[in-house]
């Protein structure tokens, strides 16, 4: 790009600054309810500035050094505008429009030499095409990270680990079983057994709508491991169609622990404990 | 050489893992204890592995080798304290060491091992001396 043309858009900045503000707020898709206009101004001045700086240092190369203060700027703004529920399209727009903002400035003050008019948008585009790419792979990036937390925290949140009594801890596990279901649910497990130093441990699983070989060997591993470091597990929760799958894909359960529900299985590691529990007289009026 | 010290308490012997078990380290410590168990006619062996975090096939092999060699000389084996980690290695390795008992801590551990080897002898030596 040509050193007179830079120091122009230099000396042009506040009228593209202004011009762009409003190829901006022209476009009907502009979301004014996530953000103000004032943040607008500032993330526009923010970034035109570096742009211009990085133009003044003679580069369009996405790869030059000199560029990357405009590719963090532009990578922030694209991951916050993803969290803030932007869409790809208004995201992308934002550089866009100052594409168009500088052809049109580009396109008054050279409009009597066609020959570098031509060769200066061309370059401009490029460039601005290249950041509008960067802009987009930030965002999709931005929204893939939040998809990945929300996923953690439904695992971390589906199988929680309860203490029912001293020594004794249950997890009632809800929904599909996968591998990295079960990862999450015998760390929460051991990790739990460690902390509270539970000899019993019930896996409820009486909310999971299926089991396949895969899940029971998943399951057989959990039992192992609560064994390894010293603690008892009983499964709890087989439902019928369960018990029919299990014995007919041949799985051996028999040297588990196994009972029909909760209850029971929390009689059973009472008595594992030696805990008896009775129903008393009442001692108070109610 | 760096060596695994051995605790004779009472009938039982203590091993307490302070470090993380190179096989050089494993392999001694294997012939240590089977020698301290036949010398001191021990009817259990206690083995805390509750600060070592990692683990392989070599060392889960190690710990069910002990259970076995123990158990041929009539002394019960429990390993406790064994990390989560520890144990999810393990049972990814495949090895869910079925001969090894195990307990939380020491002093559950400790627990089962009496209730593992019943009366202790020196009762029945007691009784033995009175018939006499």
């Amino acid at each position: 790009m040509q050193s007179s043309t830079i120091s122009f858009l230099k000396k042009k900045k506040k009228q593209i600054l202004e011009a762009w503000m409003n190829n901006q707020l022209a476009d009907a898709t502009l979301r004014e309810d996530l953000i103000s206009n004032d943040d607008l101004q500032t993330q526009s001045e923010d970034l035109l500035n570096a742009l211009l700086k990085a133009l003044n240092m003679g580069t369009t190369d996405l790869e030059a050094e000199s560029l990357q203060p405009v590719i963090d700027i532009l990578s922030d703004l694209s991951i916050t505008r993803a969290r803030q529920g932007f869409t790809p399209r208004e995201t992308s727009l934002f550089v866009f429009s100052l594409k168009k903002t500088f052809n049109q400035i580009l396109q008054q003050e050279l409009k009597d030499n066609f020959q570098l008019l031509y060769q200066e948008t061309i370059e401009i585009s490029n460039m601005l095409d290249s950041l509008s790419i960067v802009t987009t792979e930030t965002f999709i990036k931005g929204r893939e990270e939040v998809i990945l937390r929300q996923t953690d925290e439904i695992s971390e949140i589906s199988t929680p680990v309860i203490r029912v009594w001293e020594g004794i801890l249950a997890l009632p596990i809800i929904g599909t079983l996968d591998s990295a279901r079960t990862q999450v649910v015998m760390e929460n497990l051991l990790e739990k057994i460690v902390e509270t130093g539970s000899r019993i441990a019930i896996l409820d699983i009486s909310g999971v709508p299926a089991v396949d070989s895969l899940v029971a060997q998943h399951l057989i591993k959990t039992v192992s491991a609560t064994r390894l470091m010293g603690a008892e597990c009983i499964i709890s929760g087989i439902r019928a169609e369960i018990a029919q799958t299990i014995v007919h894909l041949g799985i051996d359960l028999s040297n588990i622990h196994t009972k029909a529900s909760l209850a029971s299985a929390l009689k059973l590691a009472y008595s594992m404990l030696n805990i008896e529990v009775r129903r008393g007289e009442k001692k108070f009026q109610g | 050489m760096d060596r695994i010290p051995i605790l004779k308490m009472g009938e039982f012997l203590l091993v307490t893992i302070q470090v993380d078990l190179y096989d050089r380290l494993a392999l001694t410590l294997e012939s240590d204890l089977m020698n301290m168990v036949s010398r001191t006619e021990a009817r259990g062996v206690l083995i805390d592995i509750s600060a070592v975090s990692i683990v392989d096939s070599f060392m889960g092999r190690i710990l069910g080798n002990i259970a076995s060699m123990s158990k041929i000389m009539d002394a019960e084996t429990v390993v406790v304290g064994m990390q989560p980690a520890v144990a999810i290695t393990l049972v990814e390795l495949g090895l869910t060491l079925s001969g090894v008992h195990t307990a939380l801590d020491v002093e559950m551990g400790m627990e089962l091992l009496r209730k593992k080897i019943g009366p202790t002898p020196t009762d029945e030596e007691d009784l033995y001396d009175d018939i006499i």
